[in-house]
């Protein structure tokens, strides 16, 4: 196969090329430069997109003798991920800027233009697993639990994941990085990055402060109905948040408060005890579907609400195309534009069967 | 393969690699003064004489550089400093819009880091200065320095070189031209052109890489960037590059010998380029002068609807190698600050790509192209309407 390899410049997405290498296909990799402003050089393992990650890519794909370019994505990645975050902020909810990155950009702006240049699959370097049964995609977890990225590759359609090679799925994170040293790749001992690559020094409220300017509202506490305080916007809390509420006297009870609700058009933030923030029904738009068909019926299946940990059994229905999500035991820290994905569990790597965006939860 | 970017970096002539080979293994430091440093100094000398002689210049008026870079950042920073130096009045600086980074940059940093004033001189739509721009930009008492490319890199538009000398000059103001495309390519005679100072490299005309020439008039004060040991006039400090030096006069004697033939040839294949890749692409648009005022081996063509790195990629997996002829930064493709100046639609200036053709060109090389860009073209264009596409509505915002 004709494969375009996209490497960040990272350790896994240059042993995935690597891999797709020695499998057979004829690689070529690609950087995308996505910051329209980009660094000089990182700064300990946060931010990605800079000229040493370029860098760092460009050399692993000399090491692997395939040919290699940077492609600007900047303008696309503005529009779709980085003003995408800020408008969901702005509107209360809590967006994952990752999985808009893979919907958006890799497997849309990029994987199109890869189908249209000749190319006829996109490989990352995704902890996720893509099996064919019957020339059908199966989207299914990592091998490796703790970096398994399904979730953000969930919202991914079978169109896109048709197209779609994540050599890594069967391995872990630390094979990877012996795998880079015994290849020789300089980007072996690379930190991981984490955090958001678009907000390098890791503070989002300052960085939606800056964008979004001040909207002040008022917090209070949802079982009295009193004011508590003010706040200068609904940007600068997430659901389950304790930390930073600026509320000087302490509850009645003693107990701490969290952020129960954000509610952008009043401006409120809603506070409460730790038990108010237990959810049991999620309903969540947009299905999608990466590994079948729809949902027909009530399913027993696992829930995750965020990128890593936040899971619970559940049972899950489409009703009205919304997905009616029952939890058997409560999550906390469940907040509207987070995606949820289902899981049917299966040794050989659990199985997504869906991903929504949360609406409402109780 | 069809190497068709001989303006990005040329073959070395054969030539220059023996005469370069050969002083490798030559012992000497041009600036010791016994046996072994007078020969090294002696070659370095005859080298200086070969290219005074090859491009109009007295031997005196040749400063070894580093390169085209180097030149042109002595040129415009030394000669402004010098003048200012000499009057405080003097800050501003003549640029035309369509230069190299290297001029470019240069002046930009004068103004931002120090005090410099810059008007930048519009082209037409070719990318040439007009003398007439010139001169209405000359008006005022307080500029230190003229520069203007001999011919640009990009788009290979030729400007009036002589006739902007001579605006300058009327006003008693140094006119510097970066002729590191020019050397080789037209016939560069420094006298004739009235420049006061002109860049030139080695690697464009078929010589080493790291080694450049700044003819300077010997009347034309420039303050060093480079201090040190007071080679080169005390302009230019730092230890002679013997083999690179003889290697860059044996390339210049040969390029200049051989350019009235070289120029015939080469254009002559760089039309049968632009018509054969506009017989497959009848829509493909050539930038820069239609005319004899144009570089011969230089095909600048824009492509409606592709970007232009889809197209060097499928190019490049052919075998065919141009280039994009636009700035670098991390290897990100900007928007040609000379298409900009030229007034091409950003949009149209991201489909272009630079065909250059040098002194190993073939009819081959063309005929490779020829062959290679319709389907290349065809899915290019399918690839940025692609980027176009919007696949599904916009997500999330609708449903609260």
């Amino acid at each position: 196969m004709r494969v375009l390899a996209a490497m960040s410049g990272g350790v896994d997405s240059a042993v995935a090329a690597a891999r797709a290498v020695e499998a057979g296909h004829d690689v070529t990799g690609v950087h995308l430069a996505l910051s329209a402003k980009p660094g000089t050089l990182r700064t300990g393992a946060r931010g990605c997109c800079t000229v040493e990650d370029a860098h760092d890519a460009r050399r692993a794909a000399d090491l692997m003798g395939i040919p290699f370019y940077v492609w600007d994505f900047a303008e696309r990645f503005t529009e779709d991920v980085v003003e995408d975050f800020v408008a969901e902020y702005a509107a209360g909810r809590t967006p994952n800027p990752c999985l808009r990155c893979n919907e958006r950009i890799k497997f849309e702006a990029l994987l199109d233009k890869a189908i249209a240049l000749g190319f006829d699959a996109v490989c990352t370097g995704h902890y996720a697993r893509l099996s064919a049964v019957d020339g059908v995609v199966e989207l299914r977890r990592s091998a490796d639990d703790g970096k398994d990225q399904s979730y953000v590759l969930a919202s991914l359609t079978r169109e896109q994941l048709s197209h779609a090679m994540f050599p890594l799925g069967d391995s872990t994170k630390a094979a990877v990085r012996a795998e880079a040293a015994t290849r020789g790749l300089a980007v072996a001992e690379k930190p991981d990055s984490h955090d958001i690559c678009f907000i390098p020094d890791g503070d989002t409220q300052k960085f939606l402060g800056n964008r979004l300017g001040q909207s002040p509202g008022l917090l209070i506490d949802d079982a009295t109905g009193a004011v508590l305080g003010r706040h200068a916007g609904v940007h600068e809390f997430t659901i389950g948040q304790r930390k930073g509420l600026g509320i000087d006297a302490p509850a009645p009870d003693g107990r701490p408060r969290y952020v129960l609700s954000l509610e952008p058009v009043s401006g409120n933030v809603r506070v409460g005890a730790a038990e108010k923030l237990a959810v049991t029904t999620i309903t969540a738009t947009r299905p999608s579907w990466p590994s079948g068909t729809p949902l027909t019926g009530p399913i027993e299946c696992v829930a995750q609400v965020r990128a890593h940990g936040g899971t619970a059994p559940a049972v899950a229905e489409l009703v009205d195309n919304h997905l009616q999500i029952h939890l058997r035991t409560p999550l906390t820290g469940v907040a509207p534009g987070q995606a949820v994905a289902l899981y049917h569990p299966d040794t050989n790597g659990d199985l997504v069967l869906a991903s929504a965006t949360i609406n409402t939860t109780a | 393969m069809a190497y068709l970017d001989h303006a990005a970096t040329t073959p070395m002539h054969p030539d220059a690699i023996t005469a370069m080979t050969r002083a490798l293994s030559t012992l000497g430091n041009a600036s010791s003064l016994h046996t072994s440093g007078r020969r090294a100094r002696r070659a370095v000398e005859e080298a200086r004489e070969d290219i005074a002689d090859a491009l109009g210049a007295r031997p005196s008026e040749v400063i070894f550089t580093g390169g085209g870079t180097e030149s042109d950042n002595l040129a415009v920073k030394g000669v402004f400093w010098a003048r200012r130096a000499a009057d405080p009045r003097r800050r501003r600086v003549l640029a035309s819009a369509v230069e190299h980074h290297a001029v470019l940059d240069a002046v930009q940093w004068l103004a931002d880091q120090d005090g410099a004033e810059v008007t930048w001189l519009d082209t037409d739509r070719y990318g040439r200065v007009h003398p007439d721009v010139l001169r209405e930009a000359l008006r005022g008492d307080d500029v230190a320095l003229v520069t203007a490319m001999w011919a640009n890199n990009e788009v290979g538009t030729i400007n009036p070189v002589a006739e902007l000398a001579a605006v300058a000059a009327e006003h008693g103001v140094p006119f510097h031209t970066d002729a590191v495309q020019a050397v080789g390519a037209v016939p560069v005679d420094f006298k004739d052109s009235g420049a006061s100072a002109l860049t030139m490299t080695g690697h464009k005309v078929g010589g080493p890489y790291g080694v450049g020439v700044l003819l300077l008039g010997r009347d034309v004060a420039c303050t060093p960037l480079l201090h040190g040991g007071g080679q080169e006039r005390d302009v230019r400090s730092g230890t002679l590059d013997v083999p690179a030096i003889v290697g860059l006069a044996a390339a210049v004697r040969r390029a200049v010998e051989d350019q009235p033939a070289n120029a015939v040839e080469v254009a002559a294949l760089r039309d049968e380029l632009i018509a054969s890749v506009r017989r497959v692409v009848p829509d493909a648009i050539v930038n820069g002068d239609p005319g004899p005022q144009r570089l011969p081996g230089n095909a600048h063509l824009t492509f409606p609807g592709c970007e232009g790195d889809s197209l060097l990629m499928l190019l490049d997996a052919k075998g065919i190698e141009c280039s994009t002829g636009s700035a670098c930064t991390a290897g990100v493709a900007q928007p040609s600050h000379v298409l900009l100046a030229m007034d091409v639609e950003p949009a149209l200036s991201r489909g272009s790509l630079r065909f250059s053709l040098g002194h190993t060109s073939t009819a081959h090389d063309v005929r490779d192209l020829a062959e290679a860009i319709g389907p290349v073209v065809e899915r290019a264009r399918n690839a940025g309407l692609a980027g176009m596409r919007r696949s599904k509505g916009k997500n999330v915002k609708a449903e609260v």
